[in-house]
């Protein structure tokens, strides 16, 4: 299935969740915050949370700024 | 100046000087401006990650124990402004946000309408909420009335440098304030940021006039110095302005030259 992790298209296996999509990035362990369709997933419920077909996913840090 | 501490939301802050970490070239040069601002809150921004990329700015801010604060900068609306807020809030596992919403990006000033919609949402939320607003006297007043822990006006636009352009309306700001103030935006140098501190400011936060400084940790260290001598001119209570001379020396008495 396609999702799109950051504006990008990526294909993942049927049954894929958050936590696959984060370890993919290389996701260091503090500082990330995640949105899926526009709600924000809470770390702890990545792993249980698997993606819809055409699923939408920001995944976010801390940059310098303001 | 430990006796006199910045308070908002309940929390104490030694230093009246936020600095922001936009805009500096490098972490290492932030780093050493951050030091010399002796700051303990700093703001940061929220972006989507890049695969394996890691800007580091936490980690500089976890090896001196300075706070992030992270803001919603860039967001148009109301409902972008919430949800990079709740971002922030998960990932830097913090309920305080520096809330801004921006009209275009031109002027990067506040758009008010969707400023005070976003602030009502996030307090409602549970957030400890800190909007970059115009410096307009009333929509100050209903961000506070909504349940803002500071109000944060803007000097003049974002990264101009051209100081506080309207003073008067700062003082309107803090004359009627039942929060904190703090002058965001438009600092260029030192004296402007003991001018903030002198019309009543509780604080200053700033972050181009120092990162793009040519001497970021030396400017860094300025603006230190001026919000501290702008606060103690604040406290000492300056002298009224007169027209004419009024000498400071006694009376000379005539004698004879001979």
């Amino acid at each position: 299935m396609t999702v799109t992790v950051n504006g990008q298209p990526w294909d993942l296996p049927d049954g894929a969740t958050l936590a696959d999509v984060l370890h993919r990035l290389g996701t260091p362990p503090r500082g990330v915050a995640v949105a899926l369709d526009g709600a924000v997933v809470p770390r702890a419920r990545w792993a249980g949370t698997p993606l819809p077909a055409g699923a939408s996913v920001d995944v976010v840090t801390a940059v310098q700024g303001g | 100046m430990a006796d006199d501490p910045l308070i908002i939301a309940g929390r104490e802050f030694g230093s009246r000087l936020i600095l922001g970490t936009g805009g500096a070239d490098n972490l290492a040069v932030l780093e050493r401006a951050l030091l010399a601002a002796q700051t303990e809150l700093t703001t940061v921004a929220i972006r989507r990650m890049d695969t394996g990329s890691r800007s580091g700015v936490l980690d500089v801010l976890a090896r001196h124990g300075i706070e992030p604060l992270p803001n919603t900068a860039g967001c148009r609306t109301a409902a972008e402004a919430v949800l990079t807020a709740q971002l922030g809030a998960e990932a830097l596992q913090t309920s305080w946000v520096k809330l801004e919403v921006i009209a275009d990006d031109r002027t990067l000033l506040p758009e008010p309408i969707e400023l005070l919609d976003a602030a009502e949402q996030l307090v409602d939320h549970g957030f400890t909420v800190l909007p970059y607003t115009n410096d307009d006297p009333v929509l100050a007043r209903r961000l506070a009335d909504a349940g803002c822990a500071a109000v944060m006006p803007l000097g003049s636009p974002i990264g101009t440098g051209l100081g506080i352009r309207n003073p008067h309306n700062i003082e309107m700001i803090v004359a009627q304030a039942t929060v904190p103030v703090v002058l965001d935006a438009g600092i260029g140098t030192a004296s402007e940021a003991a001018q903030a501190m002198e019309l009543g400011c509780d604080a200053v936060l700033l972050a181009t006039a120092v990162t793009r400084a040519e001497d970021p940790p030396r400017m860094a260290e300025a603006m230190r110095l001026a919000v501290q001598a702008g606060r103690h001119a604040r406290l000492a209570g300056r002298i009224p302005q007169r027209f004419w001379a009024q000498a400071s020396s006694p009376h000379r008495e005539s004698y004879s030259a001979s």
